[in-house]
């Protein structure tokens, strides 16, 4: 068993709102997993604190055994944990290049110049931005800039990949591309945890999905059983749908 | 290096060859005001390399040049004069960290307030200090340096202020603090510490303008707090850096030379309305400029985000 992730009693309140309560899950290294649940539920705000964002009120996260809650995102960065954000985080007034760069100079690897450089592009043409690397960020489409970001967290070469519905958005042409490179992650051994409600996403690609409501876990297995669970049905659809 | 950069250090060098020769040939008034104009320079270019970057406006400025003009007060009788300079140095450095980590978790106008008062409350308690410990309130500083001594020495920290600045943008920490200008939360997810660049870029700043402070001292001769902790120098030091454009290079430069010069003429010729004028004058900049005349000449050259 080589358990990369595991989150322990995970409690976020903010004043008297419990935005998470007492979530526990854990990852195995080179699962895609996705996290689901209605709007609210509190998936971003677990994502917000595996990437240290916001520090947890309670609870414990490990990352290949080391205590990881409460450190920075800086910290947790380097330790091997990336990510993209809901709403897309471009760096406007550098260019798409720049934005590659920086996650790989101050990353794991500490890349710099032409090195760097290099690595920026292969990065770039990996998800399909091969030739617009000395455009400004701030002059992309949406969508390229979700694909610059996932580039951006790729470069930092993850072992953990948190994706924030990055497939949101997406047309299906799109969507296909982006399930595609995601399942190609996979095969490169990344662990990847994805917040997502593009419900053939889900299905094509997490083995295994976990569903928050109300702060709470209340269903975690292979997708399929999830997906029928009645109290997974019930915080969707409401009673009478069960 | 590419031939560009070797040619601009080279130009670099040669006009700073060109100002250090300048007390040959021009009169003692010349000296005087180039004194005070590279003083500006200075301040501006290394209020800009903390301010520009990281977006926090500084009040602080005087709180670390009086730092430095007190230091050599005290000392300039019982220490030799480099001595006096590096001890002034590492004070301003010792009161930077301290109220760097203190203070740089502050955001927007908080920041501002905290820096302002902590240039009044290190005067207050200079005043204090002097007034019930060493019962005088005034210092003189007799010290064996010439106008050209003094004013050599700053073009020595000017083109040392540019050399860092320059450096700065060139590594990798110039690229950290552009994404931390645009998104600290990239910043930090991409595994950048924030808190640790802006402190080290805070007390670089800090210790540069303390040196200031230090190398104009001995030109007032006789120095009280409301002479070296006086606030109009971190206003003029702020309206100069923003009006030629605080996140560049040589913004600070374009916008301390006109400046200067125009409040020296002020100060001169409407002694009694000067405050008034320099009102006018800061808000007319503000309203006309806000992002500096480098920023607005390039808008109107169509280069838009180029650097």
């Amino acid at each position: 068993m080589s358990e990369l992730l595991a989150l322990t009693g995970l409690t976020k309140r903010f004043g008297g709102l419990t935005a998470v309560n007492a979530v526990s899950f854990s990852l195995e290294r080179g699962e895609v997993v996705g996290l689901l649940g209605p709007n609210g539920s509190g998936k971003t705000t677990v994502l917000n604190m595996i990437s240290g964002f916001l520090p947890p009120t309670g609870g414990r996260i490990t990352l290949n055994g080391d205590a990881i809650s409460g450190l920075g995102p800086n910290h947790i960065a380097k330790m091997g944990v990336a990510r993209t954000f809901q709403l897309v985080r471009a760096l406007p007034s550098l260019t798409v290049a720049e934005n590659v760069i920086a996650a790989l100079a101050f990353g794991r690897q500490k890349l710099w110049d032409a090195v760097a450089r290099d690595a920026a592009l292969h990065h770039l043409s990996a998800v399909g931005l091969a030739g617009r690397a000395d455009q400004p960020a701030g002059s992309l489409t949406y969508i390229d800039q979700k694909r610059m970001e996932l580039a951006r967290a790729l470069a930092a070469e993850p072992e953990l990949l948190l994706l924030d519905e990055w497939l949101a958005g997406l047309n299906p042409t799109e969507l296909k591309t982006g399930i595609d490179l995601i399942l190609s992650l996979k095969d490169r051994g990344i662990t990847v945890l994805l917040v997502e409600h593009v419900m053939d996403a889900i299905r094509a690609l997490c083995g295994r999905s976990i569903v928050m409501n109300a702060g709470r876990k209340i269903a975690d297995g292979p997708t399929a059983e999830t997906l029928k669970d009645p109290e997974v049905v019930r915080a969707y659809l409401g009673d009478g749908h069960v | 290096m590419t031939a560009r950069t070797l040619l601009g250090l080279a130009f670099a060098g040669l006009v700073l060859i060109a100002l250090a020769a300048l007390p040959f040939f021009a009169g003692p008034y010349a000296v005087t005001l180039m004194i005070g104009m590279t003083g500006y320079v200075v301040l501006a270019t290394a209020w800009g390399l903390f301010s520009g970057p990281t977006r926090y406006v500084s009040l602080a400025t005087v709180a670390f040049f009086g730092i430095g003009a007190y230091t050599v007060g005290v000392l300039s009788e019982t220490l030799p004069y480099p001595l006096v300079l590096l001890v002034a140095a590492l004070i301003g450095l010792a009161v930077a960290l301290v109220v760097g980590l203190s203070t740089l978790r502050l955001a927007g106008v908080y920041f501002v307030i905290f820096t302002f008062g902590l240039a009044e409350l290190i005067r207050q308690v200079v005043t204090w200090y002097e007034v019930n410990v060493t019962g005088t309130l005034g210092r003189y500083i007799f010290l064996p340096v010439t106008p050209e001594g003094i004013y050599w020495q700053l073009l020595a920290l000017a083109a040392a202020t540019f050399l860092i600045s320059w450096g700065i943008g060139r590594t990798r920490w110039g690229l950290a603090l552009k994404v931390i200008g645009d998104d600290e939360v990239v910043a930090s997810h991409c595994g950048i510490d924030i808190t640790r660049l802006k402190l080290a870029l805070f007390a670089t700043s800090a210790v540069i303008i303390t040196l200031v402070g230090a190398i104009q001292a001995p030109r007032w001769t006789y120095i009280e707090p409301s002479i070296v902790f006086n606030p109009t120098i971190s206003f003029l030091t702020l309206i100069m850096a923003l009006l030629g454009g605080a996140d560049r290079l040589w913004g600070p430069l374009l916008g301390a030379i006109p400046l200067f010069l125009l409040f020296e003429w002020l100060s001169a010729n409407f002694p009694n309305h000067y405050p008034i004028i320099l009102g006018l004058v800061f808000i007319a900049i503000v309203f006309l400029l806000p992002k500096g005349v480098l920023a607005a000449l390039e808008s109107r050259l169509g280069k838009g985000g180029a650097k």
